[in-house]
This record gives C-alpha cells, structure tokens and sequence, in this order.
C-alpha cells in the first residue's frame, strides 16, 4: 500500500495469490518419504461470504461446477459454515489424485476471483494422515504461502510435528517465515 | 486479470486531501506569521515561542512512541492470550489473514460500556481493545465488523496521522497559554518604571491572537479529518469482511448504549480521553453544533455510507 493510500485512508482489499498452489502435490512426495505423512484426499477451501444476491449466485455456480468436474463416481461437495461465519467448500477425490484434487481447488478459486470476490479468500487446506497423527497443508491466499496446522486432542496442537513437516519440504514450498500468522483452524472440513 | 469489485469513494478522498491541504496551509501561515513576528521582537518573547515548539514536539512524540501502553493503562485493558479468549483471537486471526496484514496483540478491558480501539505507533506495535461490554453486546458477525473497523484504522496509520495533525493544535493551544502568562509577567514589570523588555507586549499579545485562530482553525480541521478517517475506516472494515450490514448493526446497538448511559460516570472512567481512537465517542452532546466539533460522523452518516456499500456488493 503506497503513502498516498495510507495518508487518505482507502486501502484496497488484498487480491489472492492462486497458482502457488500448484507446487503442493510435488512436496506431498518429499513429505510422505520424510514423514510417512499420505493425502487423505480431502482438501477444502475457505471463503467468506459477502452480504447479498450476487455472492450467493457465484456460490451455486462453484458448487454446480465441481459436481459436474467430480462426476458421478466422486462424492459430491460438501458445503459448511464454521464458528467464525466463514464457509468452506470440502472436496474428496482418491488419495492418489492429489493433482486432480488440487485443480479443483484452482476451479473454486478462479471462479471467485473472476467474479471479482478473490479478496474473500481466506485459505485452503490439504488433509494429511499417518503414523504422527493427522495433519493439514494450509495455503494462505493473500501471503501465497503455505503452513502446517497438526491439532492435537482438545484444541492443542502438535508443533513439533509442525515443525518436523516444515523442516521436510520447506524448501519445496513458501513456508510463511512470520509464525504468528499460522492460525488454528480447529474442526476445518477436510483435515 | 482478476477483476475487482473494488469502487473507490472519490468524494471521501477528495474532501480528505482538501482538509489535509488546508491543515498544512495553517501550519505553513502559522510559523510564517511567528516567523514574522519573532524577526521584528526582543530575544525574550523568542523564549516564549520556542518553548511551547520544544514542549508541544515532546508531548507529541511521546504520545506517540507509548500510544499503546498509555490507551491500555487509560481503558485499564489488559492484554489475552489465545488461551484465554480463543474466540476473539480467532476473528482477528481471520481478519488479519483477509487483509494481509500481521497480526496485533489483543486486550480486553473490563468496562461495561460496549467500544472499542486500536492503538499503537505502527502495525506491528498495534493493540487491538475490545470492552467486555461490546463482547456481550454484540454477536459475532458484529464484532467481526467492529474488529474489522479497527484493523482498517491500523491500516491506515490513524495513530500516526491523528498525531502529526494535532501537533499543530496543540503548539498553538500551548503558545496561547504561554504568550498569556508571558504578558502578565511583562505587564508586571512595566508597572514597576523598569521598561526594559520594550516592544514586547504588543508582540506578546499579536502572538496570542494568532495563536487563538489557529488553534480555531485547526481544531475544526482536525476534528473534520477524524471524521473523514472513522468514515474510511468503515468503508474499508465493511469490504474487508463483506458484512456492511453487520458493522451498521454493530453501529445502531453500540451507539444506543452509549447514549443511555450518563456522562459522569464515564468522566470518571477516563473514557472521554480515548475518544479520538474509539469505535464511537463516548459523550454524545446535542445535534446540529456538536456534529462540526464531534470526532465521529453521526450515526445516520455512517449508516447511509454502509448501505451504498451494501448494495454494490449486491451488484
């Protein structure tokens, strides 16, 4: 944000960063083969809606295009809204089609930001499973960076494993460098 | 390329660069005019001009630089951890991750009456202070608006620009007081035969006079500008989440309360000197003079402002 836009107070909201995403299935080998940690195959996407009819319209039209990408083997999306007021989309695909996972994802974040609503992207997450516990891969749209959320019982968290997994592929993906921006999402669809 | 639903409100920026041009052009007169006076006066009354300058530029720095620890201390807020308030962290977790900004410690204070602040001299030193009555006022959609207010506020640096643009005020508030003493002083040493201090005292009293009408002057200005920021503030709070209806809401509840409860006891609780960086003033007088001294646009402003909002997103 430039002088000016501070000095008149008329910050703009923040358009997402969309193709970093794509680096995730590449880091989920490098992940399993240090952590044992596997895709569930759930991923999901995290938005917040807007007030008014032209929001919800864009809403179906996402949903109506995953069905059709899914087809009539896949289960169909699940749509939910979380504690926060915040709604996510979940997606499943096999646990080995991460890309096609992933590009779903991309369907659900162009269609948003064509419409002009990207700044309403939160984050999305990738589910991970294995012998340390259960894990998600979160994806930070505004940063372009990704972090680990592991929850542990109760609403703790594992952050030794945390760290573990970003020691592993930190060099394949954007880690966010700033730790306090990586938040909890307890009981987020898809971890 | 994404497109943007993003309209900017030409009007508000224009009205806000013009009242900043204006605060500037007093300042620039104001110490073209001392300038002017001190060039033609004794070495005394440089003293009594240099002194608010000094006095005025420490008040405002130190202001500045403990903005957050001297709010705090005024609200008698304390800071939370994530333990201790989960919910309240988790929205502004989520607002910072909208807005792409880092995140600021969180305090509550243990007031009942429903507002709150954002302070600190940059965004990284920022507090964000909720009462406990906005925590039981409101639901959660609200307080995601008002936090979301809040966070616009850090945004756009309103601590910083609210400082420098009082300085002004307050050096010629100070000088007012200063050139006032300064003259009973010569006018006591006049009395005494010994008139040393010579052209001083009509040079004392022009210094006053200037004083007063910037200080007018700017007083006015100042306050126009806080309203204009409390109106960008809402604006950008209410894209942010995409809930302008909820943030007027918020508005409507908070604004009622306040009305309600009677002034003495919020003299007492210091709630008037965080006025400036609350979410709505605490002290609501009468109508039409109070709106050009009030540090807030009124409620129906505000209200109509997030209804336009409100509808474009709709679009």
């Amino acid at each position: 944000m430039g002088f000016l836009d501070t000095l008149l107070g008329r910050t703009k909201p923040v358009q997402p960063n969309l193709d970093a995403l794509f680096a995730l299935p590449s880091a989920a080998i490098t992940l399993e083969a240090a952590t044992g940690l596997v895709p569930t195959g759930a991923g999901s996407v995290c938005f917040r809606a807007t007030e008014g009819r032209a929001f919800a319209e864009i809403e179906k039209d996402v949903r109506d295009l995953l069905a059709m990408g899914a087809a009539a083997d896949a289960p169909p999306i699940e749509l939910s809204t979380d504690s926060y007021g915040f709604t996510w989309l979940l997606v499943r695909r096999p646990a080995d089609q991460l890309d096609a996972l992933v590009t779903d994802v991309h369907a659900v974040n162009s269609s948003l930001a064509d419409t002009g609503f990207g700044p309403q992207l939160l984050c999305s997450l990738v589910g991970f499973a294995g012998p340390a516990g259960r894990l998600a891969i979160v994806y930070l749209y505004k940063r372009g960076t990704f972090y680990p959320f592991a929850p542990k019982g109760g609403e703790t968290r594992d952050n030794a494993l945390e760290l573990q997994v970003r020691g592993a592929i930190g060099d394949d993906l954007k880690f966010e460098p700033d730790l306090s921006r990586w938040f909890p999402v307890w009981g987020a669809p898809g971890l | 390329m994404a497109r943007t639903r993003y309209a900017p409100d030409r009007g508000l920026t224009a009205r806000m660069t013009l009242t900043i041009f204006l605060l500037g052009l007093v300042f620039v007169g104001f110490v073209a005019a001392l300038v002017g006076i001190l060039t033609a006066a004794h070495a005394s009354s440089a003293a009594i001009v240099f002194f608010p300058v000094v006095l005025g530029l420490g008040l405002g720095i130190g202001s500045f630089y403990w903005s957050d620890k001297i709010a705090l201390r005024t609200a008698g807020a304390r800071e939370v951890t994530p333990q201790q308030a989960p919910e309240l962290h988790g929205i502004v977790d989520r607002i910072c991750a909208l807005a792409d900004m880092p995140k600021p410690r969180v305090a509550i204070s243990p007031t009942n009456l429903p507002n709150a602040f954002a302070t600190g001299r940059n965004s990284k030193m920022a507090v964000l202070c909720v009462t406990e009555g906005l925590l039981g006022a409101l639901d959660r959609d609200e307080l995601e608006g008002v936090l979301a207010h809040e966070m616009s506020h850090v945004a756009h640096k309103d601590v910083a620009v609210m400082t420098i643009a009082s300085f002004l005020g307050i050096i010629a508030a100070l000088l007012v007081r200063f050139s006032f003493y300064g003259e009973l002083f010569g006018g006591g040493d006049r009395r005494g035969g010994n008139n040393n201090n010579g052209g001083a005292l009509p040079i004392l009293l022009i210094i006053m006079l200037v004083s007063i009408v910037v200080y007018a002057i700017s007083f006015l200005l100042i306050r126009l500008l806080s309203r204009y920021r409390e109106l960008a503030a809402d604006r950008s709070g209410a894209l942010l989440t995409g809930q302008p209806s909820k943030l007027a809401s918020a508005l409507q509840k908070v604004s009622g309360d306040i009305a309600r409860i009677p002034t003495k006891d919020l003299r007492e609780s210091g709630a008037e000197a965080l006025n400036a960086f609350y979410f709505v003033p605490a002290l609501t007088g009468g109508k039409s003079l109070s709106t050009l001294f009030s540090t807030h646009p009124s409620l129906e402003r505000r209200l109509a402002e997030l209804a336009k909002i409100s509808k474009q997103l709709g679009q």
